[in-house]
């Protein structure tokens, strides 16, 4: 008898163990309240990474690209003007008739000849980055249209990597403060669009070898 | 303060001479002999009006140093007005001496990408500038500029190899072909070996991480010098260079003050930026964006996005000095 009672006491122990800890699990008991508060803290501080929280509405119909996914593309970032001559802006001063596109892919020889695309030159061309209809925008591959401003999102449908690294400062510079407002740099301000490879620079003066020294 | 010697007991100063004639109490008005006490007293009196009217309070400030990291709040809130009246007059323009504090919760950490550096040395002049540096000395005998970051040129073959490096190249063009740079600075060690040798204890690790260097209390000895295994500390053997034109005044009171002569200087992150929320001047120089800094305490820092995705070593990891300038590898 004593046997059996125990038993039963025991199945009863387990139920009620099990019930315990699925009910733990269901509401998803916090393990760490203390870090949340922390990172709720860092957010108010650091502007840069708490816009997460004020995103566009998602654009419409496309399908789902990691790129155009909230936390990548629609953060958006304080960069600096880009690097475009004040003569040449607006595009549209020029490219004021969208219908009269020429679009087949060529090597320009009246306008823009000073641009040589060096930039996976053969499968490339000028309309794949920017808008034939509105020269004052680039499009991305999904046709969605962006601003110069955003060109870094162009840039990192090829460039993932880099574009991940860029966001979170580690790829690129970063000036102003480390603990508040940053500003950053776009890929065009150090990698030209149409010749990206990193042009070599003049070094400054070395130190003073030993043999000089006065 | 008092440079007299101090009030001894009374003790007799006239001994008696059973041959020569008696002492008298009495003197007469020329009479200048005086007793020893009397002689302490009136020496006290001269001495105390002499230093009053002859020193200024700011040498007075020089006299009466007391360590930096001992002073109170008052003490140096005197020693900052005094030093700044001192550069203003020194250099004829306003100058800000600061004193920030470490900020609680922050630990500063570097990162530099060696796949980026292309050897230009912007930020090893950036940082002269910033941190008011001694200039060669065009007409004295002293040619040779102090800088606190030296940049090694290696062969991409033999990878980091120190004992083959050299910071004294100078084509026209960097980077050269099959070269990679590495650029040196103050590794501002968790467990730094130059604050442990200090005889005078002139140097010290703050809570931020920087390792600073009190400028009054050094003595000059070097023995730092030789302790720090990256050659990241100079020393002004020379009175320092540092023309009027460019001086930069925005200045911290254990960063980048004009330095003395005798006494050794290292990179301290810029406290004088990184204490009030700005990047280092390298940093912020570098045209490769190379450098990276900021708080190894903020899980939301490039600092820590570096450290927890990207190839990451420190250099002479054995020496066990366990620096916070990390290399990596951005590629």
């Amino acid at each position: 008898m004593d046997a059996r009672f125990l038993r039963i006491i025991m199945q009863f122990a387990l139920a009620f163990g099990l019930a315990a800890f699925s009910i733990a699990l269901t509401t998803g008991c916090d393990p760490a309240p203390a870090k949340a508060s922390h990172k709720a803290a860092v957010d108010e501080a650091d502007p840069v990474h708490a816009d997460k929280a004020n995103l566009p509405p998602a654009e419409l119909g496309l399908p789902p690209n990691p790129l155009n996914m909230p936390n990548a593309a629609s953060q958006t970032f304080p960069v600096p003007k880009p690097p475009i001559s004040n003569e040449m802006w607006p595009c549209s001063s020029c490219h004021d008739s969208p219908e009269e596109v020429n679009r087949t892919r060529r090597v320009l020889k009246e306008e823009h000849t000073n641009i040589v695309l060096h930039h996976d030159e053969e499968n490339r061309w000028c309309l794949d980055c920017h808008d034939a209809t509105n020269r004052d925008v680039l499009h991305l591959a999904s046709g969605v249209t962006i601003t110069f401003d955003e060109s870094y999102r162009l840039c990192g449908q090829c460039h993932g990597d880099k574009y991940r690294d860029w966001k979170v400062g580690v790829h690129g510079k970063r000036t102003g403060s480390w603990s508040g407002e940053k500003q950053y740099l776009l890929c065009v301000h150090c990698h030209s669009p149409h010749s990206p490879h990193f042009k070599p620079l003049k070094p400054e003066a070395p130190p003073v070898h030993p043999d000089q020294i006065r | 303060m008092s440079c007299c010697s101090p009030e001894l007991p009374e003790v007799p100063t006239e001994i008696p001479d059973v041959e020569g004639p008696l002492p008298t109490t009495k003197r007469g008005l020329g009479d200048l002999s005086l007793t020893r006490r009397e002689f302490s007293k009136h020496t006290a009196i001269v001495a105390s009006f002499l230093s009053a009217a002859a020193c200024s309070t700011d040498s007075m400030d020089g006299f009466v140093k007391s360590r930096l990291r001992e002073m109170d709040r008052n003490e140096l809130k005197d020693l900052i007005s005094s030093l700044e009246r001192k550069y203003k007059k020194r250099f004829n323009k306003d100058v800000q001496v600061r004193a920030t504090p470490a900020a609680e919760g922050v630990r500063f950490a570097y990162a530099l990408d060696l796949s980026r550096c292309v050897g230009c040395r912007r930020c090893v002049h950036a940082c002269v500038k910033e941190n008011n540096q001694s200039r060669p000395n065009p007409d004295g005998d002293h040619n040779n500029p102090i800088q606190w970051i030296r940049v090694l040129e290696m062969n991409k073959e033999e990878g980091v190899d120190l004992a083959h490096a050299t910071p004294y190249y100078n084509p026209e063009e960097v980077p050269r072909e099959g070269k990679f740079y590495m650029p040196v600075q103050c590794q501002q060690c968790e467990n730094p070996p130059c604050t442990k040798v200090c005889p005078v204890q002139a140097t010290w690790k703050e809570p931020d991480g920087i390792v600073v260097v009190d400028y009054e209390w050094c003595i000059g000895c070097r023995y730092c010098m030789v302790a720090c295994p990256y050659g990241a500390r100079r020393f002004n053997w020379a009175e320092p260079y540092l023309p009027a034109d460019q001086v930069n005044p925005n200045m911290h009171v254990m960063g980048n003050r004009p330095r003395l002569k005798g006494v050794v200087e290292k990179c301290t992150f810029c406290i004088q930026r990184s204490r009030n929320g700005r990047y280092p001047a390298c940093v912020e120089i570098c045209p490769v964006g190379a450098r990276k800094f900021g708080n190894l305490l903020d899980p939301k820092s490039e600092i820590r996005s570096v450290l927890e995705n990207k190839r990451v070593f420190i250099l002479k990891e054995d020496l066990n000095t366990q620096p916070r300038f990390f290399y990596f590898y951005g590629i």
